[in-house]
C-alpha cells in the first residue's frame, strides 16, 4: 500500500511537485534570511567589539560603572601584569589594552594662537609595539584617506571629517587638551600622519587615534590602561561562551568592596548590545514561525494538498474498504514526505545563496547615512549550524499543518456524504 | 431455485434532515436478493436508488428498519467492520469509473488486492485473471487517460471482481458510455455473473441496462413500486 501512494505520489506532479517548489521556496527563504540575520548581527557585533566592546572586556569595577564617561580616571593600575596574567589563562583569546578619552583637539597657528577646535574622542591603542594587530582589527590601512599610519611616537590621526572640519591635514601638528588620571590639565602635542574613514558615523565624528604610549604620557597614565580587550582567535563573538567567561573571572577576582579590583564584562553584558543579542536569537525564531504560516495558507488555499482535488481518489479507497482515518493518516504521512523533500531541496539552495552572501557580501553604504548605531556597510551572511535544520521546521510543519487542514474536511465528513461528493 | 439470502432488506427507512426537517429517501422497503442474482434498482431520478444502494455498501447507515448484507446488520456495524466488509465482500463500479490516473490499468485493478494479505505472487494472479475476463491484458502498461471510456469501464469492472467478491453494487455504470460499449461491459458482467456466482445489483434508468437483467424492482419516490422477476424461458 505504502509503495502504491509513494507512487503515486511521485507521479501525480500536482500532488508532488508543485508543493515541493512552494515548500523549497519557503525553506530556502527562511535559511537565507537567517544566515543572513546571522551574518548582519555577527557584523554588527564584531564592529562593536572591534572598535568598543571586545569579545570580552576587562575594566576596574568602578570603571564598569561609569563606562559612557570614559573615565580614566578609573583606569587599571599595573595593566600590563594583568595582560600577561590574561594571555596565560585565555591562551584562546586575543588580548590588547586600550585606552579611550574624551578630550579637545586644538590646532595652531603659525604663531600658536588656536585657529580652530573640536571636542574628541580619542582612542589610545598598540600600534608601535611591533607585537600587536591593532592596526588590521581596526582595519587602518583600508581606512586611510590621506597621508599614513602613525609610525613613531607623537604622531596620530584624525578622523578624515574631523580633520577637514579642524582644516587640518597630515603634516600638521595638533594639541591634545585632557585631563591626567589624576584630574589635573594636560597638554600634548601631536603630528597628524593621516586621516581615516570607517564608515561608521559615531567613529568619523571625531576621533584621535594613537598609539597607547603616547596617551599614556599624555594623560599621565604610566602602566595604566583604561580596559584591557579580549577577542576570540576564531574571530566570531559566541555570547555563551563570554557570559561564562566573565562569570567565572569576575567570581575570581571580587576582592571585597575594592572598587579597583579588575572585572570582565562580556559584549552582550555592555551598553544595549544585550539586546541586540537577544533580538538576533528570537529572530530566527520569528523567521521560521512567519514562514510556517505564509506557507501553509498558500498551500491550503492553492489546494495542493489534501483531498480537495482527490475525491474521486478517496471515494475508491473507501470503496476497498479502507478506513477514513487510515486515509486521512495516510494524507498526512505523505505531505510529511513532501515536506521533507522541499525542506532539503530549499535547505540546499538557501546554503548556496547564503554562501554566495557570505562570500561576496552585500555593499549597503548607500543606505548607512546617518546612522547612530555601528552597523557595517557590506552586509555578509553567515552560515551557521542552525542554517542546516532551520528550515526543516517551517517546511516540514507547514505541508502537515496543510494537509491537516484541508483534509478535516475528509476526516470530519460522513463516508456516505464524501462517496457521494466523488459521484457528482 | 436460487436459495440463500445475499440481501435481506426489512422494514427499511432512510430520512435525511434538510433544514429544520426531514426528507424520506425510502420508505418501508422490504427485499431480498438471493446469491447470484443479476437484479436492478430502477427509478427516475431522485426515488432512491443510490441511497439504497449506498446502504448496501455499508457508506451509509438505515434510519429504520433492517438492511442484513451477507449476514451482517449494516446499522449495526462499526466503522472498522463496515470497511472491512467493503475489503473483503464488496465490489463497486460508479458511473464515473473513478480510476487513479496516474497508475497503470494493471495497479489500478491490483489496489483493492493491496488491503488483503496476500502475496506478490497470488496477487499477480488474480490482476491477470482479472483482465482476462474483460479483455485488457493487452493494456496492463497503459494509464487511464490514455483508454476509451468503454475500456476505462472495464478496468473498473476487472477492480471490483478481482478478489471475486461475493456482491458487486454497481451505479449507472453505463451512464457514460455509447450503446456499443454499454452491451460489451454489460455482457462481461452478465458472463462473469454466471461463471463466479456474484451477486450484481445495478442502479440505472438505462434501457440497455434494464435489458439485460433478470429481475427489475422499480423504486418511485422512495418506494418499491414493482418487483419483476423474468424468468429464463420466458
Ligand atoms: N445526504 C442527503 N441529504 C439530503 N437529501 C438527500 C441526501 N442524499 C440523497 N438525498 C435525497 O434523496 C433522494 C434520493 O436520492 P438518490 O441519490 O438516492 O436518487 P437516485 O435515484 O440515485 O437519483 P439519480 O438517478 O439522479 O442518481 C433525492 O431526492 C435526494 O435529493
Ligand atoms: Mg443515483
Amino acid at each position: 500500500m505504502i509503495k502504491f501512494l509513494i507512487k503515486g505520489l511521485l507521479r501525480d506532479k500536482s500532488r508532488s511537485r508543485l508543493p515541493i517548489i512552494v515548500v523549497s521556496l519557503g525553506v530556502m527563504l527562511t535559511v537565507f534570511m537567517h544566515a543572513y540575520i546571522t551574518g548582519f548581527m555577527g557584523d554588527t557585533f564584531e564592529m562593536n567589539a572591534k572598535f568598543s566592546t571586545g569579545h570580552v572586556k576587562v575594566m576596574t569595577r568602578a570603571y564598569a560603572e561609569n563606562l559612557s564617561q570614559l573615565p580614566i580616571d578609573l583606569a587599571l593600575t599595573e595593566s600590563g601584569e594583568l595582560l600577561t596574567n590574561l594571555r596565560i589563562n585565555y591562551p584562546e583569546m586575543e588580548w590588547t589594552q586600550r585606552i579611550q578619552f574624551g578630550g579637545l583637539i586644538d590646532a595652531p597657528d603659525s604663531t600658536g594662537e588656536t585657529r580652530s577646535q573640536g571636542p574628541a574622542i580619542g582612542l589610545g591603542i598598540d600600534l608601535l609595539s611591533g607585537n600587536g594587530n591593532e592596526s588590521e582589527r581596526l582595519n587602518l590601512s583600508e581606512s586611510l584617506v590621506q597621508g599614513r599610519l602613525p609610525a613613531k611616537a607623537g604622531e596620530a590621526m584624525l578622523s578624515d571629517d574631523f580633520a577637514k572640519k579642524l582644516n587640518v591635514i597630515p603634516g600638521d601638528d595638533v594639541t591634545l587638551i585632557g585631563s591626567t588620571m589624576n584630574g589635573s590639565m594636560s597638554m600634548y602635542n601631536f603630528i597628524v600622519s593621516g586621516t581615516v574613514r570607517f564608515g561608521v558615523e559615531i567613529m568619523d565624528r571625531g576621533s584621535i587615534i594613537a598609539d597607547i604610549e603616547d596617551i599614556r604620557i599624555a594623560l599621565d597614565m604610566e602602566d595604566a590602561s583604561g580596559e584591557i580587550l579580549g577577542f576570540e582567535k576564531s574571530g566570531f563573538y559566541e555570547n555563551e561562551k563570554a557570559e561564562t567567561m566573565s562569570a567565572i573571572f569576575n567570581s575570581n577576582t571580587s576582592e571585597g568592596d575594592d572598587e579597583y579590583s579588575p572585572m570582565m564584562k562580556s559584549l552582550s553584558q555592555q551598553g544595549n548590545m544585550g539586546q541586540y543579542v537577544q533580538m538576533s536569537e528570537l529572530w530566527s525564531a520569528y523567521i521560521s514561525l512567519i514562514f510556517i504560516f505564509a506557507m501553509s495558507l498558500v498551500l491550503w488555499n492553492a489546494g495542493l494538498l489534501g483531498g480537495l482535488r482527490r475525491y474521486g481518489e478517496v471515494g475508491i479507497r473507501l470503496a476497498i474498504g479502507e478506513e477514513k482515518g487510515h486515509i486521512y493518516r495516510s494524507m498526512i504521512l505523505e505531505s510529511f514526505f513532501i515536506g521533507l523533500a522541499g525542506s532539503v531541496l530549499g535547505t540546499t539552495i538557501g546554503l548556496f545563496f547564503a554562501w554566495l552572501v557570505q562570500t561576496y557580501g552585500i555593499d549597503i553604504s548607500g543606505m548607512m547615512k546617518g546612522a547612530s548605531m555601528m552597523m557595517p556597510s557590506t552586509i555578509r551572511a553567515r552560515i551557521t549550524t542552525p542554517d542546516f535544520y532551520i528550515g526543516f521546521i517551517p517546511g516540514v510543519l507547514s505541508t502537515v499543518f496543510g494537509t491537516m487542514l484541508s483534509g478535516i474536511g475528509i476526516y470530519r465528513r460522513q463516508t456516505a456524504t464524501l462517496f457521494k461528493e466523488l459521484e457528482a | 431455485m436460487e436459495s440463500s439470502n445475499t440481501i435481506i432488506i426489512k422494514g427499511l427507512y432512510k430520512r435525511f434532515p434538510v433544514g429544520k426537517g426531514e426528507f424520506t429517501a425510502l420508505s418501508d422497503i422490504n427485499l431480498n436478493f438471493a446469491q447470484g442474482e443479476f437484479t436492478g434498482l430502477i427509478g427516475p431520478s431522485g426515488s432512491g436508488k443510490t441511497t439504497l444502494l449506498n446502504i448496501l455498501g455499508s457508506l451509509d447507515v438505515p434510519s429504520a428498519g433492517e438492511a442484513l448484507v451477507l449476514g451482517n446488520s449494516i446499522g449495526m456495524l462499526s466503522a472498522r467492520e463496515a470497511a472491512n466488509l467493503r475489503k473483503v465482500s464488496l465490489g463497486f463500479i460508479f458511473q464515473s469509473y473513478n480510476l487513479l490516473a496516474v497508475h497503470t490499468v494493471y495497479e489500478n485493478v491490483e489496489f483493492p488486492l493491496l488491503l488483503l494479505k496476500l502475496s506478490a505472487t497470488e496477487r499477480h494472479k488474480m490482476v491477470m485473471d482479472a483482465l482476462e475476463w474483460v479483455g485488457l491484458t493487452d493494456k496492463i502498461k497503459s494509464k487511464p487517460p490514455q483508454l476509451s471510456g468503454g475500456q476505462c469501464q472495464r478496468v473498473a469492472i476487472a477492480r471490483a471482481m478481482v478478489k471475486k467478491p461475493s456482491l458487486v453494487l454497481a451505479d449507472e455504470p453505463t451512464a457514460n458510455l455509447d450503446a456499443a460499449n454499454s452491451h460489451h461491459i454489460l455482457k462481461t458482467m452478465e458472463t462473469l455473473n454466471r461463471e463466479l456466482k456474484t451477486t450484481f445489483v445495478f442502479a440505472t434508468h438505462d434501457d440497455k441496462v434494464i435489458s439485460y437483467l433478470r429481475r427489475k424492482v422499480f423504486l418511485l419516490d422512495g418506494r418499491i413500486d414493482k418487483d419483476e422477476i423474468i424468468h429464463p424461458n420466458s
